[in-house]
């Protein structure tokens, strides 16, 4: 499945590692929530990267992760679908009250035209549907330049422009 | 009024040009009707039973006359010559061409119009007292706040994939003329002991289906917190709404689950970690927005004003006009006027293109160029000095627009129905027209008096009518078209929700069954009262009884 992760189109190469197999020594890995949380999760280890998945339909698990980033290299958040949009406010509180500070990725049957929402709440990859036109995504990014309200990404707002960026700190 | 500044107008422009994009792609089959959708649905095109359907936002009812003279082109060049002025203070188109919808946007755009988040499951359009900036009983302009409520939800990006609609409305005037009450979020202002102005916070007010008035969560709000007081009302909405009936979706229905206490707390706390942030607004932002809404310059006159006194005397029809549409100003010399767009027989709040240029000429003369949208599908002319009045009236009656029925029985609020809408049951428009038709003589209508009557085509309730005095939902009862009555709604300050008065009438019965009540408040009332005063103390009972005879208590 392709992965737009930055700005840049790449392979996914994050694999999932199912609840009763051994997590591998090296790669990128994604953890059923419950075994991350669990007392025995894998710690940081070289050339290892460890991620978990968040079900886009349950905000509280939000809650479960807060105070267990130390090691963790991704969240992906699998929204249930494109009118579902609980996962922007799961991105915002990771990103804004919780501080993490890996790569945030959404997952599932997205639009295009969210994806400048996405980046605004703070996603910083996305799955891409298999049959998705890069050019429809990257579109949307562009197409709209102004941004009203401040939300977790870096966009200056029409407040910063009116008033310098001090009325803003 | 508001002037868009540069990052305003690039935000719609760059909107504009999106969408015709978009527009080119579904035309040229790149895009499916599927993938489409979404995106239209972002800019208030509809599809309903017989055409497009083009909602232009009117952001707190306040148009300026270059404003209303580009809806009244969009009518001529694109339309059928004319437009529907909603509830939510908005415009409808009914019949543009998908082809052509990038081209009117475009020319809205010119004079600082758009159709974004006009539908979808976002945060809509903000609406606002129609007397707003001018009312005699106003405490602060309500649009400041409204136009900061526009920008911060614009494009939202957490909040544009809510589990429904959204939609907030404002008074700044202890009287309230914007039916807080029953909204998503009603906010009005008011003065606390200290004498700051804030707002009380009411959540969870709403129609459709089920019905509830809504819950004041929070007392006073002071004014620099309400952004990041709304963040995290719909944040909290956002994450717990629930999603998985749209019927239940409304935040109206997460209050009542949870109660309003318990919502309030759990706000409470999204609020401690957001206020004080970001969202608090610099108040050279606030200024800068406040001086665009300064008062217009209106020198008082000291009253009485011989020309308006006498025409009321000399001429009855003009009397009875300025009885009733006509608004006290906070102006001396002043008031403001209704322009009703309920003529006897007509279609309410449709307004031909002619005559929406015609009423741009009238407010450039005698009302600063300013023009307002009620939610009861009528028109202000905020600021007209009254010995200019007699005048105006000559004109507006030449244009059939001087209807002297603000607030009376054929003031009717009505959804577009069955003839255009998708999902009605019943059609709206040819009961309001038969209504008003059986209460033609205006002399009977003063008669009756304040009588606010509001038609719904189906349960959705877009025509209001769980708080009409007098309330009829078009149902559907195996393939007819039959109208349950509900009685004593309001939606003003002491808003009350209607009851059902008994079995359902046929689309036949249903204009005598109206008159039928008018004619039972005749015999009831007492001295002073209005039809919801009478209802009020007598209930239900003497209606039933002479709508449906004796058996109707005994068969229950």
């Amino acid at each position: 499945m392709p992965l737009l992760e930055r700005g840049r189109l790449i392979d996914d190469d994050w694999t999932d590692v199912a609840d009763d197999l051994p997590v591998p020594a090296r790669g990128r890995l994604i953890l059923p929530l419950a075994r991350w949380l669990s007392d025995h999760a894998p710690g940081p280890q070289p050339g290892r990267s460890l991620g978990v998945r968040l079900p886009g339909d349950r905000p509280t698990e939000v809650d479960r992760l807060v105070g267990r980033f130390d090691g963790l290299d991704l969240i992906a958040i699998r929204f249930a679908g494109f009118r579902d949009g609980r996962g922007f406010s799961m991105a915002r509180l990771l990103r804004e009250r919780h501080g993490f500070a890996g790569i945030l990725r959404a997952e599932g049957p997205l639009l295009p035209d969210q994806l400048r929402f996405l980046q605004r709440c703070g996603f910083d990859a996305v799955a891409l549907p298999e049959v998705a036109r890069l050019a429809d995504w990257q579109r949307f990014l562009r197409e709209i330049s102004v941004v009203y309200q401040p939300a977790a990404d870096a966009a200056a707002t029409v407040l910063a422009y009116r008033h310098g960026a001090r009325a803003v700190a | 009024m508001y002037q868009y500044d540069e990052y305003d107008q690039r935000l719609v422009d760059e909107r504009v040009e999106q969408f015709r994009d978009q527009v080119r792609r579904r035309l040229s089959g790149e895009l499916s009707e599927d993938e489409f959708k979404p995106l239209r649905l972002m800019n208030g095109l509809y599809l309903q039973l017989h055409a497009y359907m083009l909602r232009v936002a009117i952001p707190y009812g306040t148009l300026s006359s270059a404003q209303m003279r580009t809806l009244a082109t969009l009518a001529r060049r694109w339309d059928r010559g004319y437009g529907h002025f909603t509830t939510r203070q908005n415009i409808q188109y009914n019949w543009p061409k998908l082809e052509d919808v990038p081209d009117m946007l475009a020319e809205l755009a010119k004079v600082g119009m758009h159709a974004i988040q006009t539908s979808g499951n976002c945060i809509r359009n903000v609406t606002a007292d129609h007397f707003a900036g001018v009312a005699r009983d106003e405490i602060e302009d309500p649009r400041i706040w409204a136009e900061i409520i526009r920008q911060w939800s614009t494009l939202h990006p957490e909040f544009s994939f809510l589990p429904r609609k959204f939609k907030i409305a404002i008074t700044g005037s202890p009287n309230d003329r914007a039916a807080v009450k029953v909204h998503d979020i009603g906010l009005r202002m008011l003065r606390n002991a200290d004498g700051d102005v804030g707002f009380e916070v009411i959540v969870g007010g709403g129609q459709g289906r089920t019905p509830f008035i809504g819950e004041t969560i929070r007392a006073f709000l002071p004014k620099q917190h309400l952004l990041s007081y709304l963040e995290a009302i719909l944040r909290v909405y956002n994450q717990y709404g629930r999603r998985d009936n749209s019927f239940k979706a409304r935040i109206k229905i997460l209050v009542n689950a949870l109660g309003a206490a318990e919502f309030a707390r759990q706000v409470e706390a999204e609020w401690a970690h957001l206020r004080d942030g970001a969202l608090t607004l610099p108040a050279a932002e606030v200024d800068r927005i406040a001086a665009q809404f300064a008062p217009p310059v209106l020198p008082p006159v000291a009253e009485p004003i011989p020309a308006f006194d006498m025409a009321r005397l000399t001429d009855p029809a003009f009397g009875r006009w300025a009885r009733t549409n006509l608004f006290a100003h906070k102006v001396p010399g002043y008031a403001s006027v209704l322009i009703s767009l309920k003529p006897v027989g007509g279609v309410p709040g449709d307004a031909t293109a002619d005559q929406m240029d015609a009423l741009a000429d009238l407010a450039d003369r005698y009302s600063q160029g300013e023009i307002r949208v009620t939610h009861g599908q009528n028109l202000v002319l905020p600021s007209v000095g009254k010995a200019h009045l007699p005048d105006l009236w000559q004109q507006l009656t030449a244009l059939g627009l001087a209807e002297a029925n603000i607030g009376l029985v054929s003031d009717i609020i009505a959804c577009p129905g069955l003839d255009y809408c998708a999902l009605a049951n019943a059609r709206s428009i040819p009961i309001a027209q038969r209504i008003s038709q059986r209460f033609a003589d205006i002399g009977r209508q003063h008669d009756i008096g304040e009588l606010q009557l509001k038609i719904s085509g189906c349960i959705n309730a877009c025509g209001h009518h769980h708080v009409g005095h007098i309330g009829i939902l078009g149902v559907d009862k195996k393939g007819e078209e039959f109208y349950q009555i509900t009685l004593g709604g309001k939606a003003e300050e002491d808003a009350a929700l209607g009851k059902i008065v008994g079995p359902a009438f046929s689309y036949d019965a249903v204009v005598d069954a109206v008159e039928t009540i008018v004619d039972t408040y005749l015999v009831e009332r007492r001295s002073g009262e209005r039809f919801i005063d009478t209802y009020r103390r007598t209930g239900l009972a003497p209606f039933r009884a002479r709508l449906y005879g004796e058996t109707i208590d005994a068969a229950a």
